[in-house]
């Protein structure tokens, strides 16, 4: 177990430092941030100071050595645009992200795996048809035109959710928190709905997938021949054996809509961290981009690792080395 | 068929259960009858394909669609199971009736512990508290020859050795004390070794409970050992039904000698052994007459056309066929 946790930690660092390398050389080819922090009117002169003081007059790898060695000692460097830290903008912001994506996950997953265990055990059935039918609508509607249209229904035409903003937020351990309010569940309502119908589609059919390969083993039918109802053979026997796959989907889906909900942030203007990148790319707000890719990338390392336990947790064959 | 002193309890009247493919309708049992009497062991002989698992699924209402059963009777103590709710099923399976697979590896569940696998018997058809059914856990593991039973009760079946997980499942199928075992095919996936240690086992284990068995497999050698009676499926129809011993040295149906003769007998050398020529027919297309008429070499011109019924024949036994062996003769 130690020598687990060793050999995942170098990993985890190597990942973290190949990231900054890509990050790193993709910035520098693309655009160039004098332009961001000079007014307009700025001379030659001005902006040649300008490029001094960025230090875009170094070579690439004295730029690169500058930055990974900030890096280690924890600076993270400044926005250009916020003369902010860029680490201290993206927590700031991270909380209202991360509980939206809470609240889809738990949508996603609640609905998805019963439904998942209906269409697997019932595969021909007329209902399970209509779930699966239903699951490809989820998976391929974009989530962009889903919120316009919850927007359109629910915020224009009937007035009951909010369209935009996060609403009322309680302080908790100073997070600020809209799950504690009435106001916060209504405004994180229609976002939360738009980010889960993709995951929850994909994991229903996951779902589906496992149990159906499930219900053919034996000791399903050894189960029955036991007297369990249907229902404890399902969900006791069957789903856990079903289950790898969807948790491994689940950890994916998690990373993945962390990092980028950025599209239903702006379209439900959700304060959250996925529109502070949109904003800082299109105003080439390098430090925050490259801060952000490798939160991105430990996020999904660090979720990567607890998928990679949750396996033991389910099947006592596997073992962490 | 049984002694007259033992009284009936199990008794299966024209069990008809189809199976109904894109394919056609395929007649897995096919007007099948027998009965058991209380602490008989009985064996279900025949070739795969022969219908013998899908009688002992239909016995315990475990049919899976496209499968149904299609008629008849299966009479537990004069109770009919066919036309019993799921809910009397659930109360008869493990309880009453118990089953024992043919493949220990696939037929426990490998993310639980054995003894939460066996646990789950009891709690479902006992009001034992918890403490109590884990003693009786840990009696049984022991009674089925695995020592350090209360350990291994925390153990999970992959830390088992094929005739160990064998050993469990027979457990779980004798915890809640059933009367009636169906044992398919319970040594077929193991070694040659253990295979004798397992089927004294379960011979041990129902002498000692008073339970009867009904031991399915296609290996005579077993069933000559173990039963009292042997039922012999071809097409999923009963060819020939009797006493063991009656059965095996004097059988009347000519399929029945043949499964015999393919015993390999290890006094004599044989360049060749013995076996029955052709194979099971597709049932989804059985023509008229005896189904076993392209593989007998006794067959003439009325098998073609008449289908042979079960009829008495010498020495107790009945038999499905036109021209029954006699005594001694060869076919």
């Amino acid at each position: 177990m130690f020598g687990y946790l060793i050999k995942r930690l170098i990993q985890m660092l190597l990942v973290l430092w190949v990231v900054s390398v890509i990050v790193f050389l993709m910035m520098s080819f693309t655009g160039d941030p004098v332009f961001m922090v000079v007014p307009i009117d700025a001379t030659d002169a001005e902006i040649a100071q300008a490029r001094r003081l960025l230090g875009l007059y170094d070579s690439l790898l004295v730029q690169y050595w500058k930055f990974i060695t900030s890096l280690v000692q924890g600076d993270f460097g400044r926005s250009y645009v916020f003369r902010q830290p860029a680490m201290t903008l993206i927590l700031e912001r991270m909380p209202a992200t991360v509980e939206m994506v809470l609240v889809a996950m738990v949508l996603a997953v609640v609905v998805a795996i019963p439904l998942g265990v209906y269409a697997g055990a019932n595969p021909n059935g007329r209902l399970s048809r209509i779930i699966m039918s239903s699951s490809l609508l989820g998976i391929s509607l974009p989530g962009f035109w889903v919120g316009m249209v919850l927007i359109y229904l629910f915020a224009v035409n009937w007035g009951v959710f909010p369209s935009s903003g996060r609403g009322d937020t309680a302080e908790v351990f100073g997070l600020r928190v809209s799950l504690l309010t009435w106001d916060g569940w209504h405004h994180i309502a229609l976002p939360a709905i738009t980010l889960s119908l993709g995951t929850m589609a994909i994991l229903l059919r996951m779902t589906r997938a496992g149990m159906m390969e499930v219900s053919r083993q034996d000791y399903m039918k050894f189960a029955r021949a036991k007297g369990a109802t249907r229902r404890d053979v399902l969900y006791k026997h069957g789903l856990k054996n079903a289950l790898i796959p969807v948790v491994t989907i689940f950890g994916l889906q998690l990373g993945d809509l962390i990092a980028f909900a950025t599209i239903t942030e702006t379209i439900f203007s959700w304060p959250g961290m996925g529109k502070l990148l949109i904003d800082s790319i299109y105003r080439a707000d390098r430090p925050v981009i490259v801060v952000y890719l490798m939160l991105v990338a430990l996020i999904f390392v660090v979720i990567n690792f607890l998928v990679d336990i949750v396996y033991t947790l389910i099947d006592p064959r596997i073992t962490l080395k | 068929m049984k002694d007259a002193a033992t009284p009936v309890l199990l008794e299966v009247r024209d069990l008809r259960t189809y199976f109904h493919t894109f394919s056609g309708t395929v007649r897995a049992v096919n007007g099948v009858s027998f009965e058991i009497g209380q602490g008989e062991v009985m064996g279900l002989v025949g070739e795969s394909g022969g219908g013998k698992s899908v009688v002992g699924f239909s016995i315990l209402g475990l049919i899976d669609s496209p499968g149904r059963i299609e008629g008849g009777e299966i009479l537990l103590e004069g109770r009919d199971l066919v036309t019993a709710g799921e809910d009397h099923l659930r109360d008869v399976r493990g309880r009453e009736i118990s089953m024992v697979f043919q493949d220990p590896m696939t037929s426990l569940n490998p993310l639980h512990t054995v003894g939460r696998q066996m646990d789950e018997v009891l709690r479902l058809h006992s009001d034992l508290r918890a403490d109590t059914r884990h003693r009786a856990c840990v009696e049984m593991l022991e009674s089925v020859g695995i020592s350090r039973a209360a350990e291994r009760l925390k153990a999970y079946p992959h830390q088992f050795s094929g005739g160990m997980r064998q050993r469990v499942v027979i457990a779980i199928a004798m915890l809640a004390n059933p009367k009636l075992i169906i044992a398919d095919e319970p040594t077929t996936a193991l070694d040659v070794t253990i295979q004798s240690q397992i089927l004294k086992l379960m011979r041990a284990q129902i002498a000692d409970k008073g339970a009867s068995m009904i031991l399915i497999t296609h290996d005579l050698a077993v069933v000559s050992e173990m039963a009292d009676h042997i039922t012999v499926l071809y097409c999923g129809n009963v060819v020939e039904r009797g006493r063991t011993r009656d059965l095996i040295e004097n059988p009347a149906h000519p399929y029945t000698r043949g499964l015999i003769d393919s015993i390999p007998d290890t006094s004599e050398r044989l360049d060749r052994l013995n076996q029955i020529p052709g194979s099971v027919p597709d049932i989804r297309t059985l023509p008229a007459g005896c189904n076993f008429r392209d593989r007998c070499p006794r067959a003439q011109a009325l098998c073609a056309t008449e289908e042979p019924v079960l009829a008495p024949q010498h020495n107790g036994l009945m038999a499905a066929c036109h021209f029954p062996l006699q005594p001694g003769e060869r076919p």
